[in-house]
């Protein structure tokens, strides 16, 4: 049941992943029915909390300061986690943690696991380290299950399946769990994995999380879903080992006020999660016997030393940008080519790869702002996409066919008798590209104006820019012709 | 040779600069939290709406008065059709009437699988949210107890009834390492054409019972 993981080292550029995925209908249309529902949802939820943009406002300075003083916390938490009877690990990268989560594992006599769906395991692409220690992993979000079983790719953070319907599910779940006649109702597929994944709740007796918050004060974490398989995994076994990056650290008890109120409201519009769990360390009685957490690094501190993207790190996980966006609404997460699709994704993922792969996703937006608007820890992303963009073009250097041409058009923009040469050529050369007005618009029907047309192909390099825009033919006579005539007349 | 964890914090201390627990403190004191915190209105709207938001999330809400409970739990035991109810140690004696009641002398996961109901009583409820919380507590149990059977009946006294979500989260501070498990309604995803459906691996049925106000 190994899957090929979304790698940012082997991903396909945005721009060409996206749009091989612009002609599936059938994803876009799912993808776009997901996100209309949660927008929705979250709206009217939103609306409802007058104290919003003060609660946004306290969590934003939570989530920066913590990062601030990320070194006082995380040995904050480790102090009280480890009083409380768990084991601290630290992983530079993913296969420092793919070691120890595997070691761990095969310390616990298992080899088996069953898993909270975790965005820090898919990064590490942790699955497949434990598939070649000959450790089987389930999956028991019910979105992660259709995921694995059906040897796809998550597409979302919240709702890695939001781009199967019924119907696809269906066929994956009779193939692979053996149920020729089950219907193709909701109900009846969850009910189908209710049955498929009881069973392995009830006998795995190791399992692997990630989390949403750890708290330094208490050595406490904090995980937050919706199925209860979260409360199952880190209750049943005896054996939890959680992968969490050291990001997630918060100061106190208290800092959860605001986050668990922003959280739920914009990640599905639900009030609360039905499910929030906070405990720490290990209970006598109550819950695994062993617990560890391994604080994940993996690019992390590479992030923070930018102090322009450090509030990246800010992220709590909700994917309400996903949902604002308009470019991932169009193409859904698998074109990011990273596990982190959408507008945080188009930030987080490059400088996670300290800015060698992924260079594509900073431009994989409209920078229109949605996802600011929505963001509840108000992680500025248009802001941090410039930034990024300014990376890109610095790491590239002077010499792609970009820059020398901006050098070019800046070495005629210097002195006017090249400008009017440039001004006439173009004319001339674009004169066989330029569709009348009549071609452009005789089929939307606007009102035709003026008798400059538009050019729909250029040729070569310059083709970036038509393959998803127009571009205004020159006029036919200039703003300083029109002058210099006027001043004779 | 130095160790991983060193290294880590060595990289944070250089991409932003060595923090100490005394600038962390005097910085965290000046963390704005002007969001609302106390509750705005009057008891009785709030416990009106602690129903409304219950409802809201799929679960049946029962009244009965201090002395009434176990009455009202007999009542809606044979309404299900349950015989056998599993119970935490502490829950009090009086509250259990109408079915057979087993108390839970730390049962494996297999044996907690063959109970499809459990009763306990909660620390909380959340009015704004519809939000119940359970702790490791006498009358609430081990985390598993509440998981595992398919039905669960809360009885919980309306004076344990807040309105906001801070307000919950202040007077559980005094007890903030205990475990505690937030559930609103049962089990829920959406994972599916975002269609919400009840119950996938918790308790798929919820009923409440709201003891007495003062």
């Amino acid at each position: 049941m190994s899957r090929i993981p979304l790698d940012p080292r082997t991903a396909p550029p945005f721009q060409a992943a996206a749009k091989a995925l612009l002609g599936d209908a059938q994803l876009r249309k799912n993808v776009r029915h997901a996100t209309d529902v949660i927008q929705n949802k979250r709206r009217k939820l939103v609306e409802e909390k007058q104290d919003w943009q003060l609660l946004r406002e306290s969590a934003r300075q939570i989530r920066a300061h913590a990062l601030q003083h990320l070194d006082v916390y995380l040995d904050e938490f480790e102090r009280n986690f480890t009083r409380a009877g768990g084991t601290v690990h630290w992983a530079r990268d993913a296969a420092e943690a793919q070691r120890i989560v595997v070691g761990l594992v095969k310390e616990s006599g298992s080899s088996e696991v069953i898993k909270i769906k975790s965005m820090t395991t898919e990064e590490v692409q942790l699955n497949n380290a434990l598939e070649a220690a000959g450790i089987h992993a389930y999956e028991t979000d019910l979105a992660e299950l259709i995921i694995q079983l059906g040897e796809d790719q998550p597409s979302h953070i919240v709702v890695p399946a939001l781009h199967k319907n019924r119907a696809q599910i269906r066929e994956i779940f009779r193939r692979t769990m053996n149920l020729p006649d089950l219907g193709d109702k909701p109900a009846d597929l969850a009910d189908a994995a209710r049955r498929f994944l009881r069973e392995k709740f009830l006998r795995v007796k190791t399992a692997v999380s990630g989390a949403n918050f750890l708290i330094a004060e208490t050595g406490g974490i904090c995980i937050v879903e919706s199925e209860g398989n979260g409360r199952m995994c880190l209750t049943l076994p005896d054996t939890l080992i959680s992968v969490v990056g050291i990001e997630k650290v918060i100061p106190r008890w208290q800092d959860l006020e605001p986050l668990i109120q922003l959280l739920p409201r914009s990640a599905t519009g639900e009030r609360m999660n039905p499910y929030n769990s906070l405990w720490s360390g290990v209970h006598p009685g109550d819950g695994p016997r062993a617990m560890h957490v391994v604080l994940l690094d993996n690019g992390r501190t590479n992030v923070l030393a930018d102090s322009e993207g450090r509030e990246t790190l800010q992220c709590i996980r909700c994917a309400a940008c996903q949902n604002a966006c308009p470019v991932y609404r169009q193409t859904g997460g698998h074109a990011y080519g990273s596990v982190y699709a959408g507008p945080i994704g188009a930030i987080l993922t490059p400088q996670l790869m300290h800015m060698e792969h992924s260079q594509t996703l900073p431009y994989a937006s409209s920078l229109c702002g949605a996802c600011y608007e929505v963001c509840p820890v108000k992680i500025n992303i248009p802001e941090v996409l410039i930034h990024l963009r300014n990376k890109v073009v610095e790491q590239n250097g002077w010499y792609t066919p970009e820059s020398l041409a901006m050098k070019a058009v800046a070495a005629a923009f210097r002195s006017e008798r090249r400008f009017r040469a440039a001004q006439r050529l173009g004319r001339i050369a674009e004169s066989p590209l330029v569709k009348s007005e009549k071609q452009k618009f005789s089929i939307v029907g606007q009102k035709q104006t003026g008798n400059t047309g538009w050019i729909g192909w250029l040729p070569g390099l310059l083709g970036g820019w038509t393959d998803t825009r127009d571009l205004q033919a020159m006029p036919e006579e200039t703003f300083r012709d029109w002058w210099e005539k006027r001043g004779k007349a | 040779m130095t160790t991983t964890r060193e290294e880590i914090l060595k990289r944070i201390r250089s991409a932003k600069g060595a923090s100490s627990p005394e600038q962390a403190a005097s910085a965290y004191a000046g963390i704005e939290r002007g969001y609302q915190s106390s509750a705005s209105l009057a008891r009785k709207e709030i416990l009106h709406l602690f129903e409304d938001r219950l409802h809201d999330y799929d679960a049946n809400v029962y009244h009965a008065g201090a002395s009434g409970v176990g009455e009202v739990v007999a009542g809606i035991l044979s309404g299900r059709g349950v015989h056998r109810v599993l119970v935490p140690d502490g829950l009090p004696s009086e509250w259990q009437q109408g079915a057979e009641f087993v108390v839970d002398r730390g049962f494996s996961s297999a044996e907690l699988d063959g109970f499809a109901s459990v009763m306990t009583t909660a620390t909380l409820g959340i009015a704004e949210t519809g939000t119940i919380v359970l702790q490791t507590a006498p009358g609430q149990g081990r985390r598993a107890v509440t998981l595992v059977p398919d039905y669960h009946l809360c009885i919980l006294p309306a004076g344990r009834v807040v309105e906001t979500v801070v307000e919950a989260m202040r007077l559980l501070e005094s007890t903030k390492n205990i475990p505690t498990t937030f559930f609103s309604g049962p089990s829920a995803t959406a994972d599916i054409e975002m269609t919400r459906i009840k119950g996938v691996h918790g308790p798929r049925f919820v009923d409440i019972v709201l003891v007495g106000e003062e």
